[in-house]
């Protein structure tokens, strides 16, 4: 395999969510495949800023997989074809010399764009603004080890606290459902001891939450597992919805 | 001799001063605490606690961050665990609290105060009770009880951990927190805003002027007091293993407003992270140091080798930390198998890309042990490694270098966690607290949680008793004098309209600094930086490139704003690692270093902190420092040998 490898890049501009956005293509050469597609995003950035062109704008910050900044469509896939991968961790090594890299901000009605690949996902704060926590103040804690966790119990709840908050179960939804992502939070505290008095409130308020936002209906067609970079199984909505 | 604010440090026994010094402080009726604003910047683990807890006890707060969502600060990264003295019998209790005291004042090489380390390991245990309570999925011992494991060569297990995700799990525990008291109003949340500078009327800070990063307006935010919780600049080496937006201009913003600035030097270098790839490598992730537990680090004996190390024979293989250290091989500590993988590489028996490289071979070790047992040790490290760099570690070798990973330095606090200027708090690592010279394994998840949780609560709200009057007239002329400045700065970078991008000239620093201010420092090398980046900064100043948009949303001002800052930082730190005459924790001079090339620390000049205070008539800098006393533990030198 080539060290270095060309790419045409076919990406969405807009300039905001009130303005109206276009296709425009980019190539790109001498792209090494040690590089990230970010990297080659910021590779084409510098090119473009030397030409006084405005450089793509996409979100991104820790750049290892876990801030849940980045995030957009890669080929129409969120986070593009690997599984289990932030967009951010998905290496230029994946793609073929010359190959078309298709790039697109998320698709859903609750998160409006910010600027072409950039959308905002406020929604998701709101639904744990809604109830997605323990009721607990500051210094008024019980001992920790009052009140025993078996470990796998601990470990089934840690499994779902993992979910990094960057919608692409959201995005990779044909009704644009954030079912996956309540349920994940949902799991992670309903499955402790502590949260179990309130289970069945904090699941109330977190669904009502979805339909203000406008978040569609579960599809159940498994996309958002699909998707999810933290492979979150898509069994917790059945357990959501069992609550 | 020192011009600057007291410390406040409590009188008397080392023990319980903290519960001693809480005694002493005002508090507030929840119908007054509700008539104070309060404003604090960033919402990691810090901010984020700190936020929560001052809104539980009826404050109203302002939040500032640049994130979309306080759930992505970089807090999130952290991987390893938090320490907390922990023990079953309260006999116990008083030995690991002095266990953690003990290990994190001399972690810093007895460059830290010894009260604040001590009232950090005795709210060390509570946290854990705290973070639990939020429901922090800790892992468990098979009796359900909290597991933990040892962790950065210390003797002692006292990490507590959420398997590698333990920053990300505390963090969600405070985000969430912070959520509650959002949704009972008495948090309002301003994302993607950049904090440009402080308002301070009198010596007191009173406001920030923010940049909302969506429209590109410049706000003004007032309140009596304000909180950085800003987070360290290791990225003033550009590559490190900090979040790429993670900066330093709110706190120097406030340095240059008056706050003084404590040991800018202090910088940690990781030794087991991934090296770049390629010149566009934006980041350096890092690997977790229990590598060197089972893997072998060399370097191939001929010079400038480009061979695949498959085909370099043993023979042709130098082990040379195993041949430098007979008795701890691959096992020295950090800054020695740093500095020693520094030295080879710029011998140019480096390998990878430009030669900043070396190997850490688990072939041994699965010959040993077995792959199955070294993917069960390591399995999720493996993957992410092979996941960056494209080979099987199991088969090719991986390839390691030391990164800038965390800053000990920060804004000069008091016991109370205040600057000197009044109520201008700075938590977590923008602070210079409890971490010395150099910062123990798994304390700084630790410190960032007893700052927001514990400490600043108390003693923002004290301070707030005790300063009520509030000058509106002179507030209004501050707020309008500082929103000027930053709109002429803005103004000024877009006006240069040079061919050079931000990121080429953050790249030029980087190397600056870390070749001659990072890892090992001399004092011929420091001067000639400090002339390099002078001319960097010229540069920068001529030759930059903003790209014009008709967008308010503007990432490269975003960058350029934060890197000029970086550029003015780094003076400052190349300025006090010339000053600091002596080697300690992870500052080595090679000037002052024993024969067996350890680090040699002179306490008789040197036994302090460096805080440098920022003249804005001649726009200069001038370095007081701070004696440190140490009465519970007696100053003696590390060794690990």
């Amino acid at each position: 395999m080539k060290d270095f490898i060309s790419i045409k890049f076919k990406v969405w501009r807009q300039i905001s969510n009130e303005s109206r956005g276009i296709y425009e293509e980019f190539s790109l050469e001498k792209v090494s495949i040690k590089i990230s597609l970010l990297e080659a995003l910021d590779q084409l950035n510098e090119e473009l800023i030397t030409k006084n062109i405005r450089p793509i704008t996409f979100d991104h910050d820790c750049r290892e997989g876990i801030c849940g900044s980045c995030g957009f469509l890669i080929n129409g896939q969120p986070h593009g074809p690997k599984r289990g991968t932030t967009t951010c961790q998905l290496y230029m090594r994946n793609f073929k010399d010359n190959a078309l890299i298709i790039l697109e901000p998320w698709q859903a009605k609750s998160f409006p764009i910010i600027q072409d690949l950039s959308v905002d996902r406020n929604a998701l704060d709101k639904l744990i603004i809604s109830g997605g926590y323990f009721s607990i103040e500051t210094g008024k804690a019980p001992d920790a080890n009052l009140i025993p966790i078996s470990p796998e119990k601990a470990f089934s709840s840690f499994e779902t606290a993992t979910c990094i908050g960057c919608g692409a179960c959201v995005a990779g939804c044909k009704n644009a459902s954030s079912s996956l992502f309540v349920a994940a939070k949902l799991a992670h505290l309903g499955q402790l001891p502590q949260g179990i008095n309130d289970k069945k409130e904090r699941s109330r308020k977190m669904r009502k939450q979805m339909i203000i936002e406008g978040f569609g209906q579960c599809s159940n067609n498994l996309e958002c597992e699909a998707v999810c970079p933290k492979e979150i199984s898509a069994e917790w909505i059945s357990w959501m919805n069992k609550i | 001799m020192n011009n600057f604010t007291n410390p406040n440090l409590p009188t008397g026994e080392v023990e319980g001063g903290w519960q001693k010094t809480v005694k002493n402080l005002s508090n507030l009726t929840p119908e007054k605490k509700n008539k104070f604003e309060i404003i604090i910047v960033g919402c990691g683990l810090s901010g984020s606690s700190a936020a929560a807890t001052l809104a539980e006890e009826g404050f109203k707060i302002k939040l500032l961050t640049y994130h979309d969502s306080p759930r992505r600060a970089h807090s999130v990264s952290a991987q390893g665990g938090i320490n907390a003295a922990r023990s079953l019998s309260d006999k116990k209790n008083k030995v690991v609290i002095d266990q953690l005291f003990k290990d994190t004042v001399l972690g810093g090489d007895f460059r830290a105060r010894e009260a604040s380390c001590q009232r950090l390991s005795e709210l060390s245990s509570s946290i854990i009770d705290q973070c639990v309570s939020q429901g922090v999925p800790f892992a468990r011992e098979y009796d359900g009880t909290l597991a933990t494991r040892r962790f950065g060569g210390a003797v002692v297990s006292r990490t507590f951990y959420a398997r590698g995700q333990t920053g990300q799990q505390l963090l969600y525990g405070a985000y969430q927190s912070l959520l509650r008291q959002v949704n009972l109003g008495n948090i309002e949340l301003f994302t993607k805003r950049d904090v440009l500078d402080l308002v301070i009327v009198n010596d007191v800070a009173r406001g920030v002027i923010a940049r909302n990063l969506i429209n590109g307006y410049l706000e003004t935010y007032r309140a009596h007091c304000v909180v950085l919780a800003t987070g360290g600049y290791s990225n003033v080496y550009y590559l490190s293993t900090n979040s790429l937006k993670s900066n330093a201009t709110a706190i120097w913003r406030a340095h240059k407003r008056g706050a003084n600035f404590a040991n800018p030097c202090f910088t940690q270098i990781h030794p087991t992270c991934i090296p770049p790839g390629g010149i566009y490598q934006s980041k350096l992730t890092l690997m977790s140091e229990s590598l060197r537990n089972d893997g072998r680090i060399w370097l191939p004996r001929k010079i400038n080798s480009k061979d695949d190390p498959e085909n370099i024979p043993e023979y042709a293989r130098d082990y040379f930390l195993e041949r430098q250290y007979p008795k701890y091989g691959n096992l020295v500590p950090r800054d020695v198998a740093s500095r020693r993988a520094k030295e080879m590489c710029e011998k140019g028996f480096g390998i990878g890309f430009g030669g900043k490289g070396v190997y850490l071979d688990l072939k041994d070790s699965i010959k040993k042990d077995g792959l199955k047992v070294i993917n069960a040790k390591y399995g999720n490290l493996l993957e992410m490694y092979e996941r960056i760099v494209g080979e099987d570690p199991t088969k090719v070798p991986m390839k390691i270098y030391p990164a800038p990973h965390y800053t000990m330095g920060g804004l000069w606090v008091d016991y109370n966690l205040m600057s000197n200027i009044g109520g201008l708090f700075v938590l977590g690592e923008a602070n210079y607290s409890v971490h010395g010279a150099n910062r123990l394994g798994a304390n700084a998840l630790l410190q960032c949680l007893c700052d927001g949780y514990f400490i600043s609560p108390k003693t923002v709200t004290s301070w707030l008793a005790n300063n009520t009057e509030i000058d509106n007239r002179k507030i209004d002329e501050a707020c309008k004098e500082a929103l000027n400045y930053v709109d002429k700065k803005i103004k000024a970078l877009l006006r240069i309209k040079g061919d050079k991008s931000v990121d080429y000239f953050h790249r030029e620093l980087g190397e600056i600094m870390m070749s001659k201010c990072g890892i090992s420092r001399n004092r011929d090398e420091l001067k000639s930086a400090l002339e390099e980046v002078e001319i960097l900064r010229k540069n920068f100043k001529s030759n930059l490139k903003i790209p014009e948009t008709n967008s308010g949303l503007n990432v490269e001002l975003e960058k350029a704003l934060r890197l000029e800052d970086f550029i003015e930082l780094s003076i400052l730190m190349i300025k006090d690692a010339i000053e600091r005459e002596e080697s300690c924790g992870a500052h080595f001079r090679e000037e002052y270093q024993t024969k067996e090339g350890e680090a040699k620390r002179n306490d008789k000049l040197f036994s302090h902190i460096a805080v440098w205070k920022f003249n804005s008539d001649n726009n200069s800098h001038t370095r007081y420092s701070e004696q440190l006393k140490f009465k519970k533990i007696n100053l003696n030198t590390r060794n690990y040998k």
